[in-house]
């Protein structure tokens, strides 16, 4: 039953030859250990390899080492650990902390507290800092000259395609039962995508207003222009549990989540 | 329209192909929505059935060639079906194989049109070889589009996968990831 829709634009014939399959030009790789993750990037294209496609990346680690340094609370002499045990006011720390601090409220209300960087009494903006500090550190990759780009962080990422004609990345989403195989495979062009789910060593997503363990979802996949709201906005669609297709689809996000028994489901389209 | 969903089943797979485009944008869409259903390669264990219980079997015949060359199989549909059912008949392996060409379908910047490889069964590509291009708005739209490819549990290496997204890894969970193989692999 072929139904084809009445053409809307003429500009694109429909008789007009589909281009070979894009194979893409040759990729290449690099990764770091950095805030206690995996730093991987992909670049193609005509930078990659190349001497500007190396520095970019050392910009782009430095940036996020930077970050790690005010930010962590792992470390004792960070400004966020400062902070906290109030031995310097928000005042004398680096503006982005405010700036991170603003994000991380944003984030509580717009996720009607599903999402909280006060956890147990003690600052905590982990949850938003990823995000954040990936966009920044980005930025010197996007500046590289028809030069595709995929920078993951832990599994949350960026990735941008220059040329139409190059294919979009290809991410594989893990089976949150088996996290050596591949469940889902997403294509990406130009955006964000991040994943919530149980970690391997156990449970470390609670719903900050009641403690509870999310029982039905495996992971959230979501998919959004910025990073730092695919990443809020996957934590707290896990931590909405069953109601996060509904939940994620009214915030106009989409992506895919996988429920506990392998289940796939696609939202927000 | 804001999605196009196809879907292919096989045997063993289920494709289902989401472009969502931005919905700042959908405001204004009609409401002909034309979710193309691509069915193809059905298993040699039900010669001559077209692809069943989809209500509205294609018309094209190609699309019960079983197992045979690659065909294009084309009969659209707009019930968008969701992927979460498998095959309705599973069994023996199945051994469809070649590369399935979707008809390109009108969106609203323009025609997609998306391609896959089948090898015994199990999807090991898919290409969407016509995007919606041309002007710069189009490239801009483009830029959200987001096909989302469902399949069954597979290998990383057969998925052909760029990066890998789950639960957060940490630096101790990376040794051994499928991450650090993909890096290490220069894929």
């Amino acid at each position: 039953m072929t139904t084809t829709p009445a053409p809307q634009h003429s500009h694109q014939p429909f008789s007009q030859p589909a281009p070979v399959t894009p194979a893409g030009p040759p990729t290449w790789r690099a990764s770091e250990q950095v805030m206690g993750m995996p730093i991987s990037l992909a670049l193609r294209g005509r930078e990659a390899g190349t001497e500007a496609g190396h520095q970019a990346w050392r910009e782009a680690v430095h940036e996020l080492r930077w970050a790690d340094q005010v930010f962590s609370t792992w470390k004792a002499d960070s400004w966020i650990s400062r902070l906290d045990r109030r031995e310097v006011t928000l005042a004398e720390c680096p503006a982005e902390v405010a700036d991170v601090l603003d994000l991380g409220e944003r984030a509580r209300v717009s996720t009607g507290g599903r999402f909280d960087v006060q956890r147990f009494g003690r600052l905590d903006p982990t949850g938003v800092v990823k995000g954040w500090a990936v966009e920044r550190a980005v930025r010197p990759l996007l500046e590289l000259a028809d030069t595709d780009l995929c920078l993951s962080a832990g599994g949350d990422m960026v990735c941008r395609v220059r040329d139409p004609q190059r294919p979009g990345w290809r991410i594989g989403i893990e089976d949150p039962a088996d996290p050596s195989r591949v469940k889902v495979v997403l294509t990406l062009r130009d955006g964000a995508l991040a994943t919530s789910g149980l970690s391997r060593r156990g449970a470390h997503l609670v719903d900050p207003r009641t403690g509870a363990v999310p029982a039905s979802l495996g992971s959230v996949t979501v998919v959004a222009e910025s990073l730092t709201w695919a990443d809020i906005d996957a934590t707290a669609g896990f931590v909405a549990d069953a109601a996060a297709p509904a939940w994620l689809t009214e915030r106009d996000r989409r992506g895919v989540v996988i429920w506990r028994d392998g289940t796939v489901e696609p939202y927000g389209c | 329209m804001r999605c196009i969903v196809l879907t292919l089943l096989s045997t063993l797979t289920v494709v289902v192909l989401l472009f969502g485009y931005r919905t700042s944008t959908a405001g204004s869409l009609s409401a002909s929505s034309d979710a193309a259903t691509i069915s193809g390669g059905t298993s040699s264990t039900d010669p001559g059935v077209s692809s069943d219980s989809s209500g509205a079997p294609p018309s094209n015949d190609s699309t019960d060639v079983p197992s045979a060359e690659p065909s294009e199989s084309t009969g659209s549909d707009t019930g968008s079906d969701t992927g979460s059912d498998t095959g309705s008949d599973t069994g023996s392996g199945s051994s469809v194989s070649g590369t399935f060409t979707g008809e390109a379908t009108m969106t609203r910047y323009g025609y997609v049109q998306v391609e896959i490889t089948v090898e015994s069964g199990e999807i090991t590509e898919v290409s969407v070889p016509q995007y919606p291009a041309g002007d710069h708005h189009d490239v801009e739209i483009n830029s959200y589009a987001l096909p989302i490819l469902i399949q069954e549990t597979v290998d990383a290496q057969s998925a052909d996968i760029d990066m890998v997204s789950g639960a957060t890894v940490t630096s101790q969970g990376y040794i051994g990831s499928l991450q650090s193989a993909i890096d290490e692999a220069n894929l």
